[in-house]
């Protein structure tokens, strides 16, 4: 396989953005993307996207061609692949580019990804979401996404004592970190209080519990290493991908306190990469509710199983703690665009390895990690990236 | 989520009376039937016997909701929960017949026939199974 890096990357501002469209977003990022790279649209050799719903969030299928189309492509008559998996769907479009470079086909991937959330109501949304678990045998009994997660949530307060508190600290975490990104969608501290008293969503989760809905784009430009010089004076390499599966419903599971996805993911993604959880200095995981965000570091080794919770709550996970988590305000506090999230949480990483996160910049970070999830875990994607110097 | 008659019908087996299906190479229990057994693979194919679940299980965690999709808005709060059946398969289930604040993990449940939604206000009703405490 031949190495890849990454040498642009582009996002839009993520919220409730009213005023632009689905082709707006994604244009957008691109266009960022492939001018941080300093590209001709000659070099580009493939175009993948990330996309969770569009079908049903904004009723456009075919959205791989239709950005290709209005970034201005059309005439290169590029190939362009769209990827569902729910909200991994991003990463999983990553993980397919950078396979395309390395397997010799493609030199130049522009990778993006986007959903446009708000064109619906928020039940509606909420419904959408719900519909990457199993529909016949969760959903259609009334269980929802957050009701899910919540029940995970229940468990783990159940095995290891965590509290509403140490689930709270998570959301107070990444606000803190979201209000030093001028891309997030909420860039306002909260309170653990205002946590613990927020509305139940599905108990126990409240409304602070549970990343918001957005709308948002994000891209970056994959090349083949050798050349990635000529782009870029700080390529930044992908080191390691790994992705796994799980059964769909979270009832099938062997454990409702582990993510065998993430587990498993992530030690394919370490053992590529010859690295070690504590090798890695900065890592976006999958934070869509704040139970979650505990599970992945324990799930990725960084932090012992059961005591997620705590370290937390003790600052481990806080900017410059021992590992920094969710620098960018990760889906609770820089937003949730489902499709955008794997490639938006590379985008950050590669600020931070770069050394360009500006207030919220990570010192010393030269390996970064991204965790994605799908549906309520049947899928997970974890990618390690690193400075190429 | 709406579902089309065709959906849910071809689900009733399961949705009625509690049928999965038995390997007929490890003695596994699954519900919802499956084709393979996720623990046998290949062995298994054809030789998953129809199985009926005796409808008791225990709680293994559960929820509250309280932002609930259009069809169950009228019900909210409610409880949903992962039940453990006494074959060993899980399933997740509404409960019933019981406050919020009095469920417990390990608290012991039993099905019941009830209704699930219906298409509407003029269409077809849903039935299915929801599960009360046991006793």
């Amino acid at each position: 396989m031949r190495d890849v890096a990454v040498i642009g990357v582009g996002e839009t501002e993520f919220g409730e953005l009213w005023d632009r469209s689905f082709r707006d977003l994604g244009i957008e990022a691109g266009l960022k993307a492939i001018q941080d790279a300093k590209l001709r649209s000659e070099d580009i050799d493939a175009v993948y996207i990330g996309n969770m719903s569009a079908g049903k969030f904004i009723d456009q299928e075919h959205v791989s061609a239709l950005v290709a189309d209005y970034s201005g492509l059309a005439d290169m008559h590029l190939p362009t692949v769209r990827v569902e998996g729910g909200g991994a769907c991003g990463a999983i479009a990553l993980l397919q580019a950078r396979l395309a470079i390395a397997s010799g086909m493609h030199d130049i991937v522009v990778v993006g990804g986007a959903e446009k959330m708000t064109d619906v109501g928020e039940v509606q949304a909420a419904e959408i979401l719900s519909s990457t678990a199993d529909q016949e045998w969760e959903s259609v009994f009334g269980a929802t996404f957050a009701g899910l997660y919540a029940m995970m949530a229940r468990r783990h307060m159940h095995e290891f004592g965590t509290t509403r508190e140490q689930m709270a600290a998570v959301a107070v975490k990444n606000h803190k970190n979201g209000a030093l990104n001028p891309e997030a969608q909420f860039q306002k501290e909260i309170t653990i209080d205002a946590v613990l008293q927020a509305p139940w969503v599905a108990e126990p989760l409240g409304l602070f519990d549970c990343a918001p809905l957005s709308d948002g784009a994000a891209a970056v430009v994959l090349c083949e290493a050798q050349r990635a010089r000529k782009f870029s004076d700080t390529p930044i390499r992908i080191a390691g991908s790994g992705q796994a599966s799980d059964f769909l419903a979270l009832h099938d599971r062997r454990d409702l306190t582990t993510l065998d996805a993430t587990v498993i993911a992530g030690k394919r993604a370490f053992h590529e990469a010859k690295m070690m959880p504590k090798d890695v200095q900065v890592a976006e995981v999958h934070d869509n509710f704040t139970i979650s965000e505990i599970l992945a570091i324990e799930d990725l080794r960084f932090i012992e199983k059961g005591k997620g919770g705590p370290a937390t709550a003790e600052g481990l996970t806080a900017l410059n703690g021992k590992i920094s988590v969710n620098t960018s305000g990760g889906l609770k506090a820089r937003g949730q665009p489902v499709g955008a999230t794997g490639v938006a949480q590379a985008v950050e990483i590669v600020r931070q390895l770069r050394g360009e996160a500006g207030k919220r910049q990570v010192v010393g970070a030269r390996h970064g990690l991204t965790h994605t999830l799908g549906g309520t875990g049947a899928t997970a994607v974890v990618h390690l990236f690193e400075r190429g110097d | 989520m709406t579902l089309a008659i065709p959906r849910f019908w071809r689900e009733i087996q399961s949705r009625y009376n509690l049928i999965g299906t038995k390997c007929g190479s490890c003695g596994k229990v699954d519900f919802p039937p499956r084709a393979v057994c996720p623990v046998c693979g290949r062995k298994s194919i054809g030789k998953m016997q129809r199985f009926q679940l005796g409808g008791k299980g225990s709680v293994v965690t559960y929820t509250v909701i309280h932002d609930a999709p259009a069809q169950f808005e009228m019900q909210k709060p409610y409880v949903m929960a992962i039940i453990e059946m006494d074959e060993g398969v899980r399933l997740t289930s509404q409960l019933i017949d019981v406050k919020p604040e009095d469920v417990r993990i390990g608290m012991k449940v039993q099905a019941s026939f009830r209704k699930l939604g219906q298409e509407g206000d003029a269409g077809v009703i849903h039935y299915g199974y929801k599960f009360r405490p046991a006793g």
